[in-house]
């Protein structure tokens, strides 16, 4: 990905994703947070993976946000009040961030030092036949496991919403 | 640099080809149901008060835009402000980039380069337009939202629950054509369809999968959300449903992000059952008939004639959305869910299992 490439699309990412945080309408909220999915899969593609890109966006902008935004329309909520934290409250939350950012900055840093050069990247990367390959010939077992976790999750959500009427 | 002139040249092309041929729908649409309702339709207008006249197609193409967009733009109060001037836009973009995945035409040499007759060639086509399809619902949705208005905000809950669940027959209609034709690229997909099958026959989608063309058409159309599949607008039950509020440019977006779904569930119908921008028998060299001699034609002739029955077939399934849309009666919502989740639904997962045996069972005969 060009330096270019990535600064257009990254700052935005994180203009958008901050907005999820500090917009007080949830409405507001989720759509930051679309438009932050949607401009992730504009990095994919330009790191040539364009499956996932398009993955990414029918999976997460299309489906998942749309039941988001349609939760918070119907459960009506209101933009929130802000009636103002304790002080101890903010004190750990910013202690909490402060350590969060120490941890990452190390592994990071770590990660810099020790980075592998950019590796050649196979004529079939990122493309259908490339995902699929590796999907279902070198990882079929992770991914049958991950399905039949889907599926736990599925037949759960099921249960716990019909238990009062069994 | 020529590159970026000849990407620019297509991009700008396509865009301004379903910009056309939505406006000419918006006159086809107002004279056509006056002509399938037995009345003579919108036929004069008074321009800057002289008139009226009638200035045959020149009166809607002209007058109805320019009244729409000097109406007053109108914002109701306890709206949301931000979000009802964005929505219009999110109804339109997803409508307006769809078709730059569509092939028009096969490759043209120009300054030396060979030029593929298509926006944007991607290796995954048919997920982009799937992917496009799905960020429709946010016009919808967010325009019933941010009204401030119950009858608007059924209207979106009924749209979106629509869109949603006919996208689910639509995919798996979508995924029996890629295993078909074993590409998710749309160009590819023409390609392949400009061979004979049984040595005479144009090896066209719908010669292979008319259970899907029948679901993908009419799933399409239920997300281009017309009659029957108007709920979202309902004007006997809810005055306009999600854009009530809109008025103006604004409601003129939404009306054009409708017929722009129209072209695209039109180029979509062509690209995948009907041949893309192949005429039959017709190949670079020239018309080859079955059990006949070749009878060459010149190679600008050839593209000239791709491009043109591309854009004939895909008017025609734009006339035939509007005479389905003035003919048919709008569902019950009922009838609406039972159609998609008892019926496509089933019927589209029944197809994809009978698709997947038969290459199956094709691959292994070959290996």
């Amino acid at each position: 990905m060009s330096e270019t490439a990535f600064y257009l699309l990254a700052i935005p990412t994180v203009l958008a994703a901050s907005g999820v945080l500090l917009l007080r309408n949830p409405v507001h909220c989720a759509l930051s947070l679309v438009v932050a999915l949607f401009l992730i899969a504009g990095s994919y593609v330009a790191l040539d993976a364009h499956l996932i890109a398009a993955l990414q966006i029918i999976v997460y902008t299309g489906a998942v946000m749309v039941l988001f935004l349609f939760v918070i329309m119907l459960l009506n909520l209101q933009p929130d009040p802000d009636e103002g934290a304790h002080v101890l409250a903010k004190l750990g939350a910013g202690a909490a961030a402060l350590g969060f950012a120490v941890i990452v900055g190390a592994i990071v840093g770590e990660w810099f030092e020790t980075a592998p050069p950019p590796a050649v990247l196979a004529a079939d990367f990122g493309t259908t036949r490339g995902v699929a390959r590796t999907l279902f010939r070198d990882h079929l077992t992770a991914f049958e496991l991950t399905s039949v976790l889907l599926l736990v999750a599925v037949v759960g959500a099921v249960v716990l919403a019909k238990r009062d009427r069994v | 640099m020529t590159d970026w002139v000849i990407v620019t040249v297509k991009c700008l092309a396509v865009l301004f080809m379903v910009l056309q041929v939505s406006a000419l729908l918006l006159w086809v649409e107002r004279k056509g149901s006056a002509l399938i309702q037995n009345r003579i339709g919108a036929n004069r207008a008074a321009i800057f008060g002289i008139g009226p006249v009638n200035l045959g197609f020149l009166n809607t193409l002209i007058a109805d835009p320019v009244k729409m967009f000097t109406k007053e733009d109108f914002v109701p109060a306890g709206a949301d402000r931000v979000i009802h001037q964005l929505a219009p836009f999110l109804a339109l973009f997803p409508a307006l980039v769809t078709f730059a995945a569509i092939p028009f035409g096969d490759t043209v040499e120009i300054a030396g380069r060979t030029v593929e007759l298509q926006a944007v060639r991607l290796d995954v086509g048919m997920l982009y337009v799937v992917a496009m399809v799905a960020m429709g619902v946010y016009g919808v949705v967010l325009a019933g939202w941010a009204s401030n208005n119950r009858w608007a905000l059924l209207g979106s809950v009924r749209g979106s629950a629509q869109m949603i669940s006919y996208e689910v027959a639509l995919g798996l209609a979508l995924v029996s054509m890629v295993l078909t034709y074993d590409t998710l690229d749309l160009q590819q997909m023409v390609r392949s369809q400009g061979e004979l099958t049984l040595g005479f026959l144009p090896a066209w989608g719908i010669f292979f999968q008319p259970v899907a063309a029948v679901i993908v058409f009419t799933s399409g159309m239920a997300e281009s959300k017309r009659t029957p599949f108007d709920l979202p607008e309902a004007e006997s039950e809810l005055i306009a449903g999600y854009f009530t509020e809109y008025s103006g440019g604004k409601q003129a977006a939404f009306m054009l992000a409708d017929f722009a779904e129209i072209v695209v569930v039109s180029g979509l119908m062509t690209t995948l059952f009907f041949g893309g921008w192949q005429v039959p028998y017709l190949t670079s060299a020239g018309w080859k008939l079955p059990g006949l001699d070749l009878l060459p034609v010149a190679g600008w002739l050839v593209t000239l004639l791709q491009v043109g029955a591309f854009t004939v077939k895909v008017l025609f399934f734009c006339w035939l959305q509007i005479l389905i849309k003035w003919t048919v009666p709008r569902f019950r919502y009922d009838q609406l869910m039972n159609l998609g989740w008892k019926g496509m639904i089933p019927v589209a997962l029944l197809n994809l299992l009978i698709t997947a045996g038969l290459v199956l069972l094709l691959a292994e005969g070959e290996a």
